[in-house]
């Protein structure tokens, strides 16, 4: 139980890598609270989920990360409910893939106010949270595109290559404070999403993975609680791959 | 011994910025009263927040640059400074 009696914030938490980080948490002690882009049934679906399976506590809080308001009133609550944060996981995001020539400015605007600043809006929050209590660790949820691109994914991967430049800056600026800052840059993974590709495309990634196989959210999720945990408790300002030996 | 809120809020800026408990608070300013840089600016806002129980907007963070600022701005989030 490595993460007991740690609050933890995972935004972007209903499905993928952000749900199976939520469980991985749950497991391991932590309140867990939830976030998704609206209040629909899904979000209050996966917290009777979670505390059905864990019986720890659970909260759910609607946001979408491009809104403003939205995302400084989840820390309002928070502060009300639990006065403390002691774990962000920064994992919403989004991912809209378009060749260069036929990228449009919506498709830039979407991508970078979802993965970029609405990362930067969470980060700011909660490490204000943080600050009172002298101690947290912040994890951002990068790519391993956002640090060697890939076709098709100009502005994803700048968005999430601009997450690591934002890891690295405020590690620097809360290491004094005890908050560490470290990103997680998952490979090819096993999602809804890598499961719409083609069979011919699936075989032809998966032929460059070393390990030879597709990674699982779960695998990305239990590095994510190494971060969050104190087991990690001197590692601050790395980009942690996830990714079989993808880019050994 | 501190125990009005408003002498609390001096005691946040004595503890952060280093100043003289018998310093002229009403002209204390941001970037003005020495130490009261960025760094020191967070502190002082983590400082406040702790000792009032409160969580400051972010406009109110980036607002609060003067000491009668952060007076208003205290007693807009539910504390009495009177």
């Amino acid at each position: 139980m490595i993460l007991q009696g740690k609050i933890a914030f995972i935004t972007g938490s209903a499905r993928g890598i952000g749900w199976a980080t939520a469980r991985e948490f749950a497991l391991h002690g932590a309140t867990v609270i939830l976030n998704h882009r609206s209040r629909d049934t899904l979000l209050e679906e996966r917290c009777r989920e979670l505390e059905a399976e864990f019986h720890g506590t659970v909260m759910g809080l609607a946001a979408d990360a491009t809104d403003v308001s939205a995302v400084q009133n989840c820390y309002l609550e928070i502060f009300r409910k639990f006065k403390r944060l002691d774990v962000l996981v920064n994992n919403a995001g989004i991912l809209q893939g378009a060749l260069l020539g036929m990228i449009t400015n919506e498709l830039i605007r979407a991508v970078i106010d979802t993965n970029l600043v609405g990362s930067m809006l969470h980060l700011q929050e909660a490490s204000r949270l943080m600050t009172r209590k002298q101690q947290g660790s912040i994890i951002n949820v990068s790519s391993i595109i956002g640090k060697f691109g890939t076709e098709g994914q100009t502005v994803y991967a700048a968005s999430k290559a601009a997450v690591i430049g934002l890891t690295m800056a405020a590690a620097k600026e809360l290491a004094s404070k005890n908050i560490r800052v470290n990103a997680v840059a998952p490979g090819f993974i096993d999602t809804e999403m890598t499961r719409q590709l083609p069979q011919e495309k699936l075989q032809q990634t998966i032929s460059g993975i070393r390990m030879g196989r597709i990674g699982t959210a779960e695998e990305v999720a239990r590095a994510i609680v190494f971060l969050a945990s104190d087991m990690s408790s001197y590692v601050t300002g790395q980009v942690l791959g996830i990714d079989g030996g993808m880019m050994v | 011994m501190v125990t009005s809120p408003i002498d609390k809020l001096k005691q946040a800026f004595v503890d952060v910025l280093g100043v003289n408990p018998d310093t002229d608070f009403e002209s204390m300013a941001y970037g003005q009263t020495p130490g009261w840089d960025s760094v020191a600016h967070m502190n002082l806002i983590a400082e406040i927040e702790t000792t009032f129980d409160i969580m400051l907007a972010t406009a109110d963070v980036i607002g609060m640059s003067t000491f009668p600022k952060a007076r208003e701005i205290v007693a807009r989030n539910g504390i009495s400074l009177t």
